[in-house]
């Protein structure tokens, strides 16, 4: 899967340049491709309902990005222990990605899914729903749950950010 | 195997951002980069070589899709993180206009 | 030429911009429309869907300025879109105790591959667009107009 992990590359690659820019506007845009990249990677890996989604949802978060970050830049100051910070975090990462190296070898091979649960729902998904499109079926109808809480956690989060943005104050007497 | 890794490559460089940056902006920087090595982890893990869209089509018999179920959860994942995001600005937009600042080491006052 | 210069500050983007807005706002409405009325048939659904017609008001305002998209779809319109579309999922979901336990699917199946078809599926979706989208368009009206009173 050559062309898979070209994307992986890219994405580090854009993921690294919104870290380190010192723009702010930069970083955002820097992470708009890396969310672009990612879109086609679900391209790649046969999910299109995943790839339309992450395609729209990624223009309306880069919306919101740059409405907060636009005529608001700070200048970088380098503050104390900044040598011991950096060294101490980085060994932290590498420390965690051996781990993750080790524990990684007891996944599936990549290409061959276990597959237990889906089996199922792949078999009978027409018959007992009919639904052509497997990934409704699962949403809607199997484990239609877990689409009630999502709606529940995407209402609080409307109500949370009315919430915080409402006009605050006292009357002045 | 070296796919997986590069994931999680992508995984730490959030998890940099997040620890090493002042600015709150890049913080929530750091926490999208997170959201996206999360979902597509979950996809890599049910992906069959050489497998179909899990979508039927009229008069064929499909034989080898890959996995609707982690499809399913990550769309909803998706979603979600994106009202998540949004409250997180709400609350930064509204920090700046509280301190006059991005600053986190500047945003320590607890006032009542 | 410094009346043209107040005109366009006042009133949101340059004319090529309000010129393309015109023409294309239609079609993304449209098409999320169709995303999600074929939901059950091929790659989208409710989420998708809600996402992209939220996106065309969002389209609107950002090119004509906050006071044409607020007319035609001010808050509290937005807000009793996205109370209706939780409640039509509520209310289909407790329907299903017709059939026998919460959320079954109730309704006949239909053959595969046409329109009608799959049940509750359909309207579900139809629910889930009018959450997410009336939900994100507050969510953003709530970002640019809520918080510009506050700098003035």
């Amino acid at each position: 899967m050559i062309e898979l992990q070209l994307l992986l590359l890219f994405m580090i690659v854009g993921a690294i340049i919104a870290v380190e820019a010192r723009d702010l506007l930069s970083s955002v845009v820097a992470v708009g491709a890396v969310g672009l990249g990612l879109s086609l990677a679900f391209l790649v890996l046969k999910a299109p309902d995943l790839a339309i989604t992450q395609l729209v949802v990624e223009i309306l978060c880069l919306i919101i990005l740059i409405r907060a970050t636009i005529n608001r830049d700070l200048p970088l100051i380098k503050d104390g222990r900044w040598h011991f910070n950096t060294i101490s975090t980085l060994v932290f990462i590498v420390v965690f990605l051996g781990l993750a190296y080790l524990s990684l070898k007891d996944l599936p091979v990549f290409g061959q899914p276990l597959l237990r649960v889906a089996a199922n729902y792949l078999s009978e998904g027409l018959s007992k729903t009919g639904a052509a499109n497997l990934v409704s079926s699962v949403i809607l109808d199997f484990r239609a749950y877990d689409t009630l809480g999502e709606a529940t956690v995407l209402f609080t989060a409307v109500m949370g950010v009315l919430a915080v943005m409402r006009k605050t104050g006292r009357i002045k007497d | 195997m070296s796919i997986y890794f590069l994931c999680l490559v992508l995984f730490s460089i959030g998890i940099y951002c997040i620890l090493r940056k002042r600015n709150l902006i890049k913080i929530i920087i750091g926490l999208a980069i997170i959201e996206y090595a999360v979902n597509l982890f979950f996809i890599l893990v049910g992906y069959r070589m050489h497998g179909r869209a899990p979508i039927l089509a009229r008069d064929q018999e499909i034989l080898n899709m890959v996995d609707p179920l982690v499809q399913a959860l990550v769309l909803t994942a998706i979603v979600i993180g994106l009202a998540t995001t949004a409250l997180i600005v709400a609350i930064a937009i509204r920090i700046y206009e509280k301190y006059g600042t991005f600053d986190i080491t500047k945003i320590k006052k607890l006032r009542g | 030429m410094p009346n043209k210069q107040i005109n366009t500050k006042q009133t949101g983007m340059t004319l090529i911009v309000k010129t393309i807005t015109r023409l294309t706002v239609g079609l993304i409405l449209l098409y999320g429309i169709y995303i999600v009325l074929h939901g059950h048939l091929t790659p989208g659904g409710g989420f998708p869907g809600g996402v992209i017609v939220a996106l065309s008001f969002i389209h609107l305002m950002l090119a004509f300025g906050k006071e044409t998209a607020l007319n035609r779809l001010n808050q509290m319109r937005a807000s009793f879109f996205e109370s209706l579309g939780a409640i039509l999922f509520l209310g289909i979901a407790l329907l299903g105790f017709l059939g026998g336990y919460f959320f079954v699917n109730f309704i006949n199946k239909g053959e595969a591959f046409n329109l009608f078809s799959a049940g509750i599926i359909p309207l579900c979706n139809i629910a889930i667009c009018f959450k997410v989208g009336a939900g994100l368009f507050l969510i953003f009206v709530a970002l640019v107009v809520l918080s510009n009173q506050e700098e003035k």
